[in-house]
C-alpha cells in the first residue's frame, strides 16, 4: 500500500508540543510516519476505506480534506492547500461515525474520518472520498456519517430512491431523515422499487437500476449496455458461450460488445453468481448487487450457480 | 417648523413627511442621511423588510420622484382648488393599477399625498422576514390589505440547522389580521410555524378567504386541512407542498362540501397517506375552474387517467406514482387522457416513473414549459427519448441519474431552456460518484444559450468548465453550484475553485444569486466583492481562508440583501466589517464560524436597529457564538424566542 500513501496525504505536522501550525503542502513525510500514532495536528488526505484516527482530546485543529476519486489512478499530484491550511482555525472534520455531526470546534473528540491511507487502496477502485465516507462500514447504512445539513437538500428529496432491494411491504426507514426510504410509504406493494447497484470493473462510477422496470434478462442487458457502453473495451463480433438452454431465459455471458465481460450478481447470501442461470423472478428476488466483471475473473462461478439452484 | 438651513430639497421633503400627521408612518428605513434636526423616535419609524417598500436613498433620487414634487421647500397647503393636484380618489385609482413592488415603493416616496394614496390602494404586502416588523405596524401602514405573503425562518432551517421551536409562528399575525383585515383573501407562508389551531382560526374568521399556500412550513396536521376544507366556502387555492406535516390520513379531502366547486389550485403532492380517489375524482369533476392539480403518490395511474379525462383544462399537473405496471390497454387509455390536455405547461410528480409509463405523457408535452423529473431516477436514455417531445421547454429539473449523457441530450433538444436544476439521486451514497460531472453542465450550456438559472449538484468540477459555461451563457441571474464534497478542489488541476467563481462574477453582470462550493480561498470573495455588483443573495459553505473573505463581500457587494454562511473561518472582524451594511440587508446567517459572543455584543451595541440573535448549542463553549442570525427590524427584539435563542444586547 505504499504507493497510494505517498500520493494521498498532505503530510503530518509535528507532535502537538512542538508546533501548532499546519504543515506545508506538498510536504510528504516518510511512510514510516504513518505507523506512528496519529498526532492531533496532522493533516491528512483521506481515501475511501481508510479508517479514522483517534484524536487527542486537546481538540487541536485538524484539516481533513477527502480526495475525490479520479478516473485515472496515475494522476495524483500533490495538492496545493497552503492557503486553506494556514488560514485561521478552520478545521472541518467532515465525518464521524455519529450521525449528528457538528463543527469540530464543538466536538473536539469527534473522530476524524478519511484519514489514514493504510487501506485506502487505489482511487478508482471504489468510492470517492466524499466526506461522508465512513469507516464503520460494518454498521450498515444507518451509521452513514454526514455533515448536518450538507449537502443542502430538502428532506423530502432524500426519500426519492431506495438504497437496496426491499421486501414487498416495505416501510423501511433507517436512521433519521437522512437515509432514503425505500419505495415510498404507500402501502401498495407495486410501487416498491428494487434498486440495485451496478458496478463495472474499470469504470469510474456505479449506477443504480431498478430491477422492477425490466421485463427480463434481455431488457436488463440492453439497459446495462446503454449505461456502460462507453467503458467497454474492444468489440468482438462473436456472441458468447452458449452453454445450452438450461434453466435460464438467456445467458448473459457476454452482453457487452463481445466476450470481454460477464454480468454477475451478488445474492442474499453474499455469493457472486452469473446472471442468467435462474428464472427472472427468482433472480430479482435474490439479487442485491450487480457487477460487470471481466470474464477472466468469472471463471468458476457457473458451477456454483447450478449447485445452488439444485439445492433449492 | 422646518429647518431649511443647507439641507437639500430632497431632505426637506422628507422632513415634511416626518412632521405631517402621517409622519409617524415614515417608510424610509435605516438611512442616516436624514438631517439630524428632525429626530424621529425609533419606534415610530415604521418600515418593513419588504422589497415592496424599501429603497435606499440613492435609488430614490434616480427614480425621478423629485421632479414630481413642488420644488419649493415650504409645505403645500391642501387646497381643493389647486388645479394641479388630483383628488385623492383619482390618485388612488391610478396607483391601484401599479403591481410591481418596486414601483409602489418608489411611488410612496414621492410626497405625502402619493404616500397616502399608495398605502390606501395597496392590496398585497410581502414581508420577507416576519420578525422585521410587527403585524400591528403593518396594519397601521396599509389599511386595506387583502393578500399577505410572509416568510419566517432562515433558509438554513430547510437543512435542519435551525432548532424546531425557533419561532415564526403565524398565529399572532392572524389575531391582528382578524381585526384589521377581516376581508383577507390570500395568505402565503414560507418557513413559518402553522398549527392546526391557526388553520382553524383562519378558516373561521375570514369569510372571504380564498387562497392558502404553505411552503416549507411545519406544525400542522391533516386535521388543520380538514378545518380549511370544511369552512372556507370560497376557497380557490389550497397549496400545501413540501411541508413538515403530521399526516393522519386523507379524510381531510372529504371535508369539502358536496356543493363546493370553486377550487382552482389544489396541491397536496407531498402528503404521504392515501386520499380517497373517488372523493378526489368527484371534487375535480365539479370544480370546472381547476387549473392546477398536483396529487400525491397514493394516486394510481388509473385514477390519474380518470382525473385527466374530467379535467383536460389543467395547465399544471403533478402526477402521482408513475411506477405501476400497466396493461397495453391501460397504457393507451392513459396516453389518450394525456392527449386531451392541450394546455399543460407544467408537469411534475411522476414518482419513480418507468420508461414505459413515461411514454404515455408524450402527447401532453408539446406546450410544456416546465418539466420536473426530480422524483424519478431516469437514466440518460429515457430522458433522451422524452425531451424531443418537449420543444418549448424552458425549465427542467432532473436527478443526476441521467448522467452526463442525459445532459448532453438536454443540450441537444432544448434550445429554449432557461433554467436547469440537477439534484443528486443519492446524496449520501459513497458509491454514486460522478453521476454528473463538469461535462454535463458544459453540454447544457453549449446547447442552451438562454440559460440563466442553474442549480447543479455534482461531485467534481473544474475551473475551466465553469468558465466555459458562463462564456456560453453570460446571462446568468442565478448560479448555484454545489460540489458535494466540501472543500474539494478542481479535480484536474488540484487548484482551488476560485477562478471558476471569478469567471462567473466577471462575466455574468446580471447575477442576482450565487451559491459557491468547493475549495475556495479569499480570492473568490475578492472577485465577488469586486464584480458581483447586482448580487443580492450569497450562500457560502466550507470556504474562505480568513476574515478578509467576508470583508471583501461586505465592502464590495452593494446590493447584497441575504448572506448565509456556514463552516467558514470568518470571525468577529469579518462580522463587524459589515456594520454599515446590515441595515440595508434582510438578514445575515453565520453558523460554525469563528464569531464570539463578544463580537455579537459589539454589533448589537453599534447597531441598535438590528436584532442579533445567537443560537447556542448543547455543551458548547460559552463565548462561542455557534449560530448567529442578524436582521434588521423595527419591531424590536423578539418576545417569543425559545430559551436556546438569545437576543444579544449591548450589555
Amino acid at each position: 500500500m505504499s504507493v497510494p500513501l505517498e500520493h494521498d496525504y498532505i503530510g503530518f505536522s509535528p507532535p502537538p508540543a512542538e508546533d501548532t501550525s499546519m504543515e506545508k503542502t506538498g510536504d510528504i513525510k516518510p511512510i514510516s510516519a504513518l505507523t506512528m500514532n496519529m498526532k492531533a495536528t496532522e493533516l491528512r488526505l483521506g481515501l475511501p476505506g481508510s479508517h479514522s484516527p483517534q484524536r487527542d482530546d486537546n481538540g487541536s485543529p485538524e484539516l481533513c480534506i477527502a480526495l475525490p476519486s479520479s478516473k485515472s489512478s496515475v494522476s495524483r499530484p500533490k495538492r496545493g492547500f497552503s492557503f486553506a491550511i494556514h488560514g485561521g482555525s478552520g478545521n472541518w472534520v467532515f465525518s464521524s461515525p455519529d450521525t449528528n455531526f457538528s463543527s469540530p470546534r464543538n466536538n473536539p473528540s469527534a473522530v476524524a474520518n478519511s484519514e489514514s491511507v493504510q487501506d485506502g487502496g487505489l482511487p478508482n477502485q471504489s468510492s470517492p472520498a466524499a466526506p461522508e465516507k465512513k469507516n464503520g462500514q460494518a454498521a450498515g447504512p444507518a451509521s452513514k456519517a454526514q455533515v448536518v445539513g450538507w449537502p443542502p437538500i430538502r428532506s423530502f428529496r432524500k426519500n426519492t430512491m431506495a438504497s437496496h432491494p426491499s421486501p414487498k411491504n416495505s416501510d423501511v426507514v433507517e436512521g433519521g431523515d437522512h437515509h432514503p426510504q425505500s419505495g415510498g410509504s404507500a402501502s401498495s406493494s407495486s410501487s416498491v422499487c428494487l434498486y440495485v447497484k451496478v458496478s463495472m470493473d474499470g469504470a469510474p462510477y456505479l449506477r443504480k437500476v431498478d430491477l422492477k422496470t425490466y421485463g427480463g434478462y434481455k431488457d436488463l442487458s440492453l439497459a446495462l449496455e446503454n449505461m456502460f457502453s462507453c467503458f467497454t473495451i474492444g468489440q468482438c463480433g462473436s456472441h458468447g458461450v452458449g452453454v445450452g438452454d438450461g434453466v435460464s431465459e438467456s445467458r448473459l455471458v457476454d452482453i457487452l460488445h463481445g466476450s470481454e465481460y460477464v454480468l454477475t450478481y451478488e445474492d442474499k447470501d453474499g455469493d457472486w453468481m452469473l446472471v442468467g442461470d435462474v428464472p427472472w423472478k427468482m433472480f430479482i428476488d435474490s439479487c442485491t448487487r450487480l457487477r460487470i466483471m471481466k470474464s477472466s475473473d468469472a471463471i468458476g462461478l457457473a458451477p456454483r450457480a447450478f449447485e445452488k439452484v439444485q439445492k433449492q | 417648523h422646518l429647518f431649511i438651513h443647507s439641507i437639500s430639497i430632497f431632505q426637506a421633503v422628507l422632513i415634511i413627511l416626518h412632521l405631517s400627521p402621517f409622519g409617524s408612518l415614515l417608510f424610509s428605513p435605516f438611512s442616516s442621511h436624514l438631517s439630524s434636526s428632525s429626530p424621529i423616535p425609533h419606534r415610530e419609524r415604521e418600515s418593513f423588510d419588504s422589497e415592496s417598500l424599501l429603497s435606499p436613498f440613492p435609488q430614490i433620487s434616480s427614480s425621478g420622484g423629485i421632479s414630481a414634487m413642488d420644488r419649493s421647500p415650504k409645505r403645500r397647503s391642501i387646497s381643493p382648488d389647486d388645479a394641479t393636484r388630483f383628488p385623492d380618489e383619482v390618485l388612488e385609482r391610478v396607483l391601484a393599477l401599479l403591481d410591481s413592488p418596486k414601483d409602489r415603493s418608489a411611488v410612496s416616496l414621492v410626497c405625502r399625498d402619493w404616500y397616502s394614496a399608495e398605502s390606501w390602494s395597496r392590496r398585497h404586502v410581502f414581508i420577507g422576514n416576519c420578525y422585521s416588523v410587527s403585524p400591528e405596524i403593518v396594519a397601521r401602514r396599509f389599511p386595506r390589505i387583502r393578500s399577505v405573503t410572509l416568510k419566517g425562518k432562515p433558509r438554513f432551517s430547510d437543512f435542519n440547522l435551525v432548532p424546531d421551536n425557533w419561532g415564526a409562528d403565524v398565529h399572532s399575525w392572524l389575531l391582528v389580521f382578524a381585526s384589521e383585515y377581516p376581508f383577507l383573501e390570500e395568505l402565503r407562508l414560507k418557513r413559518m410555524r402553522v398549527t392546526d389551531e391557526s388553520l382553524e382560526f383562519l378558516a373561521l374568521n375570514f369569510p372571504n378567504f380564498r387562497a392558502l399556500s404553505l411552503l416549507s412550513c411545519d406544525g400542522f396536521s391533516t386535521g388543520g386541512l380538514a378545518s380549511v376544507a370544511t369552512h372556507c366556502k370560497n376557497l380557490t387555492e389550497l397549496d400545501i407542498q413540501e411541508n413538515g406535516i403530521d399526516d393522519f390520513g386523507g379524510e381531510w379531502l372529504s371535508c369539502f362540501p358536496d356543493n363546493f366547486n370553486t377550487l382552482e389550485v389544489l396541491n397536496f403532492s407531498h402528503l404521504n397517506t392515501d386520499v380517497n380517489p373517488d372523493v378526489l375524482e368527484r371534487l375535480v369533476s365539479r370544480c370546472r375552474s381547476l387549473k392546477v392539480l398536483k396529487v400525491n403518490r397514493s394516486i394510481s395511474l388509473d385514477c390519474l387517467q380518470r382525473l385527466l379525462v374530467s379535467a383536460p383544462q389543467l395547465t399544471e399537473l403533478g402526477a402521482g406514482s408513475f411506477s405501476q405496471e400497466l396493461t397495453p390497454r391501460q397504457h393507451a387509455d392513459l396516453e389518450h387522457a394525456f392527449g386531451l390536455c392541450k394546455n399543460l405547461s407544467v408537469l411534475t410528480g411522476l414518482w419513480e416513473a418507468t420508461a414505459m409509463n413515461l411514454s404515455a405523457v408524450y402527447p401532453a408535452c408539446s406546450r410544456l414549459s416546465f418539466l420536473n423529473l426530480s422524483y424519478t431516477a431516469l437514466q440518460s436514455q429515457e430522458l433522451a427519448s422524452l425531451l424531443p417531445h418537449c420543444p418549448c421547454l424552458r425549465r427542467l429539473w432532473v436527478l443526476d441519474s441521467v448522467g452526463d449523457k442525459g445532459l448532453e441530450a438536454v443540450g441537444a433538444n432544448c434550445p429554449s431552456l432557461e433554467e436547469i436544476r440537477v439534484f443528486p439521486a443519492d446524496p449520501f451514497d459513497e458509491d454514486m460518484i460522478n453521476a454528473v460531472t463538469e461535462s454535463g453542465i458544459v453540454a447544457v450550456s453549449q446547447g442552451c444559450p438562454k440559460l440563466h438559472y442553474i442549480l447543479y449538484f455534482c461531485r467534481q468540477m473544474t475551473n475551466a468548465a465553469v468558465a466555459t459555461v458562463v462564456r456560453n451563457c453570460p446571462d446568468f441571474t442565478h448560479f448555484r453550484l454545489c460540489i458535494m464534497n466540501p472543500g474539494q478542489p478542481d479535480h484536474t488541476t488540484n487548484q482551488p475553485m476560485d477562478e471558476a467563481f471569478g469567471s462567473v462574477v466577471k462575466t455574468c453582470k446580471k447575477l442576482q444569486r450565487l451559491s459557491v462550493s468547493g475549495l475556495l480561498t479569499d480570492l473568490t470573495f475578492k472577485y465577488i466583492g469586486k464584480y458581483a455588483k447586482n448580487m443580492e443573495t450569497l450562500s457560502v459553505a466550507f470556504a474562505g481562508s480568513s476574515d478578509l473573505g467576508m470583508q471583501y463581500v461586505m465592502e464590495g457587494c452593494s446590493k447584497l440583501r441575504k448572506l448565509e454562511i456556514r463552516d467558514c473561518p470568518f470571525g468577529n472582524a469579518a462580522l463587524l466589517s459589515g456594520l454599515e451594511k446590515y441595515e440595508s440587508m434582510r438578514s445575515l446567517w453565520m453558523s460554525a464560524c469563528n464569531v464570539t459572543m463578544n463580537g455579537c455584543r459589539v454589533l448589537a451595541r453599534e447597531m441598535p436597529r438590528l436584532n442579533v440573535e445567537v443560537m447556542k448549542e448543547e455543551g458548547s463553549d460559552d463565548c462561542k457564538a455557534d449560530k448567529v442570525y442578524v436582521y434588521r427590524t423595527v419591531a424590536g427584539p423578539r418576545r417569543d424566542a425559545p430559551p436556546s435563542v438569545l437576543t444579544v444586547s449591548s450589555l
